[in-house]
């Protein structure tokens, strides 16, 4: 076990320096830098211009600059924002708990939606809910998450008035961010029913980042549950005359969850990725929104590091996955 | 028993007096605004974005002078007067007495505002030597586009109170400048305080002005808290707190003031106000904005460099239709001259050229321009207030220049590589707009059809006429304002002779809100002031 981790772990180090390279190359090939983007139509002083591209190192050559960046990585140093003037780790970690909360709870409701729904269709395949399941999750697939957001807003916000439009919490509750998390800070005020209208303000964003993982772990659920279901140690558990419910949850599933996971894993990319969207529509305060709006402004430091930071976080949670992958199943980790 | 009846009648007056006290607390209530875009920061003079400017200058910062509400003339503000000298060079400010910095967890002022505070602010981008000069990370956009780093000669006081500004050439439009957000007066005593305790960043995040409100927290992308300033010099402002709830979807804004989750949803969609309109609960403010919408036509393309190509162009331009449809019937004034009638010196005599599809042939082939000629046209693929859909705007030229036998090309791009392709000269026609700063013509001229910002590729038209330029020039450096408007009137005929452009709209700024919101004053600068609103 310790030579596969090691051996994945070898994999991380190529795969981290290719990043660097990638991000860096990446903002630098869109065209017009941070000063002409800062001074859009206005005039732009040839001289400040250069005085500016000179302060931020900008004038060297491609090459000088990379080796200066990754120089700074390797001291910890992530530079900071040429808008702000900020850290770009310390935004960062004020942003980046948003996120991870928005992410956490749709995984959640995708988790337990989408296992049920693939474990009921399965077991009932071929009926109506196993059509209305897969019809549905394949919708849900398809769903622009844009559309999606607004169509959710007006019917539950405006039209029922059930939830909040958007933001994280009613901003008349002056909460103080102190982990990030809006559910953790609220309990830890002493705001009354704070903590109420962060949660509301919390379910429709996971609905609308959660449908598309939803659709994808209920199809594999279903699949992965059809195939064990067949399985002769199934069909002998059943003869040994287990309840129906111990033959599915703890022998079935078990063993479907195996390709799940996989997809759960992969599924953290895609949450990363349609929280842009999400954060957008609903005005959630993540990296999401800070990422696009950085790469408009060619905010060189911010989107570099704001990737990076990403896909470490993108690769920790798939070497995770790979380690329990492993370890739930030993031909993994034998093969070399 | 006279005295037993005063008491009482004391008594109750102590109690209504603490009653209507206690209801004008419960009247105050915090003013939500779902505003477009986060702030870049609060340094104010860092930056070029109207969101920055709501955030910073207009809530937390005053001037020198600034704008009356809703209007562009000028009004005293931290400047109680002013003498200019004769020849036009020399400014001499009398500074308002007594005026506050904010008192804040991090700083305490010991002294009022007085001249250090202004030269520390202008001097700071004027001078290299000045400690704070390069403590920013691009610079001081706006003071260099504006070139007053040409412009002003000295900053210095005669007293506590006094504060001369000379300038190197004589500029008409001066006051109207110094009431722009990039000459926000600073604290020197807070800037002394974060420079000794290498805290310069803070300049940025922790902000200190004089102005209606005190900055209290920013939370990045989701909000910025402002408590009102019981000091400030115009009285305090009526909202209990002052709240920007950042919603950069305008459906979204939309749908929060629906639901009272804002009293105040700034830049609403044009196709949204009727709607707006009729809910019974909102109100939308509108005025027209000193915004141009236009389409630059290359004058050294080889055929756009032919006036009669430029006025066949103008001819087939269903311009009407195209406002109406962009827009909504109403929300946009169609454009003759380069800045809207609002303005100073308009020409009411220039008209845009009639829609007469045969002319426009017959003068293209007086030309020599050949059936089916592409000419390519750049615009960007978002869209902003001077042309909510610039696709369909596309569209619906190329639509108008086949008709004479045109084919228009049109290139979608990023806005950035557009306005750097632009510059270079590239494209044949560019989609562009403008948003005036200031009110003056000159805002508009200068950067956008001057030979100076035809070299530097700014007058995307490419476009140096010398009689033009003469008149802008001398307009520029006359104080009355009668000869100026004369000769801008003047200079927009050349304009109309020349036809660089195809004038499209000036587009009407809108605000919505719900209806017990009181005392806004929507701005023709599009930017937004909210010392004087309040929610009944």
């Amino acid at each position: 076990m310790l030579s596969f981790i090691a051996r994945r772990l070898g994999l991380l180090i190529p795969t981290f320096f290719g990043i660097t390279l990638l991000t860096f190359a990446l903002i630098r090939l869109i065209p017009g830098d941070p000063v002409e983007v800062m001074m859009g139509e206005r005039r732009v002083d040839p001289e400040m211009h250069a005085q500016a591209m000179e302060r931020l190192g900008l004038n060297k050559p491609l090459p000088a600059q990379y080796l200066d960046y990754v120089g700074k990585l390797a001291q910890g140093d992530l530079g900071e924002s040429l808008r702000t003037r900020e850290s770009v780790w310390r935004e960062f970690m004020t942003l980046f708990p948003a996120t991870l909360e928005l992410a956490m709870a749709a995984l959640l409701f995708a988790g337990i939606v989408g296992l049920l729904a693939g474990v009921i269709a399965a077991l009932k395949r071929g009926s109506l809910f196993d059509h209305g399941v897969m019809g549905l999750s394949l919708a849900g697939y398809s769903m622009p998450i844009f559309w999606w957001g607004l169509i959710l807003i007006m019917f539950f916000s405006v039209s029922l008035g059930w939830t909040p439009v958007s933001g994280r919490i009613d901003l008349l509750y002056d909460i103080e961010p102190k982990t990030g998390f809006m559910l953790i800070d609220t309990l830890l005020s002493d705001e009354e029913g704070s903590f109420k209208d962060a949660v509301m303000h919390l379910i429709l964003p996971a609905i609308v980042l959660g449908t598309i993982p939803l659709a994808v772990i209920a199809r594999m659920t279903r699949s992965s549950m059809l195939e064990v279901l067949r399985e002769d140690y199934v069909r002998t558990a059943r003869a040994k005359g287990l309840s129906p419910a111990r033959v599915v949850f703890v022998h079935g599933l078990r063993n479907a969850l195996i390709p799940v996971l996989t997809v759960f894993g992969l599924q953290v990319g895609t949450l990363l990725a349609g929280a842009v969207l999400t954060e957008t529509i609903f005005s959630w305060p993540g990296i999401g929104k800070w990422l696009i709006e950085a790469i408009g402004a060619r905010d060189y430091p911010v989107v570099q590091n704001g990737i990076l930071l990403i896909a470490c976080l993108v690769i920790l949670v798939n070497f995770v996955v790979d380690i329990l992958y492993g370890l739930a199943n030993p031909r993994i980790r034998h093969q070399r | 028993m006279h005295k037993v009846v005063n008491r009482s009648l004391a008594l109750r007056l102590a109690v209504a007096a603490m009653m209507m006290g206690a209801a004008a607390q419960l009247a105050a209530k915090p003013l939500v605004v779902c505003s477009e875009a986060s702030p870049e920061g609060f340094d104010v003079v860092q930056y070029t974005t109207a969101v920055t400017f709501d955030a910073a200058s207009e809530t937390l910062f005053n001037r020198l002078v600034e704008f009356k509400p809703g209007t562009t003339d000028i009004q005293p503000s931290l400047a109680e007067r002013w003498e200019v000298s004769a020849d036009g060079l020399t400014y001499t400010f009398h500074l308002r007495q007594g005026v506050k910095f904010h008192t804040t967890g991090y700083f305490t002022p010991t002294r009022d505002f007085n001249a250090d505070d202004v030269l520390w602010s202008l001097r700071r981008q004027l001078d290299p030597a000045h400690p704070w000069h390069d403590k920013t990370s691009i610079g001081f956009p706006y003071f260099e586009s504006m070139a007053f780093k040409q412009l002003l000669k000295s900053v210095d006081k005669t007293d506590d109170h006094t504060v001369v500004i000379t300038l190197t050439r004589p500029e008409a439009p001066f006051l109207r400048d110094m009431a722009m957000a990039f000459t926000s007066i600073y604290s020197a005593e807070y800037g002394d305080q974060l420079l000794k305790a290498g805290k310069t960043a803070e300049l940025n995040s922790k902000p200190i002005g004089t102005g209606p409100f005190i900055f209290q927290r920013y939370n990045k992308d989701a909000q910025v808290r402002f408590k009102p300033n019981p000091d400030y010099f115009r009285g305090k402002p009526p909202a209990d707190a002052l709240i920007f709830a950042i919603a950069t979807d305008s459906n979204v804004r939309l749908q929060k003031l629906r639901a009272n989750e804002c009293q105040v949803a700034l830049y609403p969609k044009p196709d949204d106000v009727p709607s707006i309109i009729k809910d019974p609960n909102l109100k939308v403010a509108q005025t027209e904005a000193l915004v141009t919408g236009y389409i630059a036509m290359n004058t050294q393309h080889p055929y756009l460099s032919d006036v009669r190509v430029r006025k066949a162009i103008n001819m087939a331009f269903d311009r009407q239709t195209h406002v109406d449809q962009l827009f909504g019937k109403g929300n946009a004034l169609v454009a003759v001259n380069p800045y809207p009638p609002t303005m100073m010196g308009y020409n009411t005599t220039n008209r845009n050229l009639p829609r007469d599809l045969d002319q426009a042939r017959a003068l293209l082939r007086q030309a020599g321009v050949p059936e089916g000629t592409v000419i390519t046209l750049f615009t960007r693929n978002g869209g902003g207030p001077t042309n909510p859909n610039p696709r369909l705007s596309a569209e619906m030229l190329q639509a108008d220049l086949a008709q004479i036998g045109l084919k228009l090309d049109i290139r979608v791009m990023e806005w950035a590589e557009m306005l750097r392709r632009a510059k270079k000269g590239e494209a044949d026609l560019v989609s562009s707009g403008w948003a005036g700063d200031n009110g003056d013509p000159d805002n508009f001229l200068t950067p956008l059809l001057s030979c100076e910002a035809a070299k530097n590729g700014e007058n995307y038209a490419r476009w140096c006429n010398s009689k033009f330029q003469q008149l802008i020039t001398r307009a520029r450096e006359v104080i009355d304002n009668d000869e100026r408007a004369a000769l801008y009137s003047e200079a927009l005929k050349v304009y109309d002779d020349d036809q660089p452009w195809i004038s499209m709209a000036h587009p009407k700024v809108f605000t919505a809100m719900r209806d017990n919101v009181e005392g806004y004053v929507i701005s023709p600068l599009t930017t937004n002031n909210f010392a004087t609103t309040k929610v009944k």
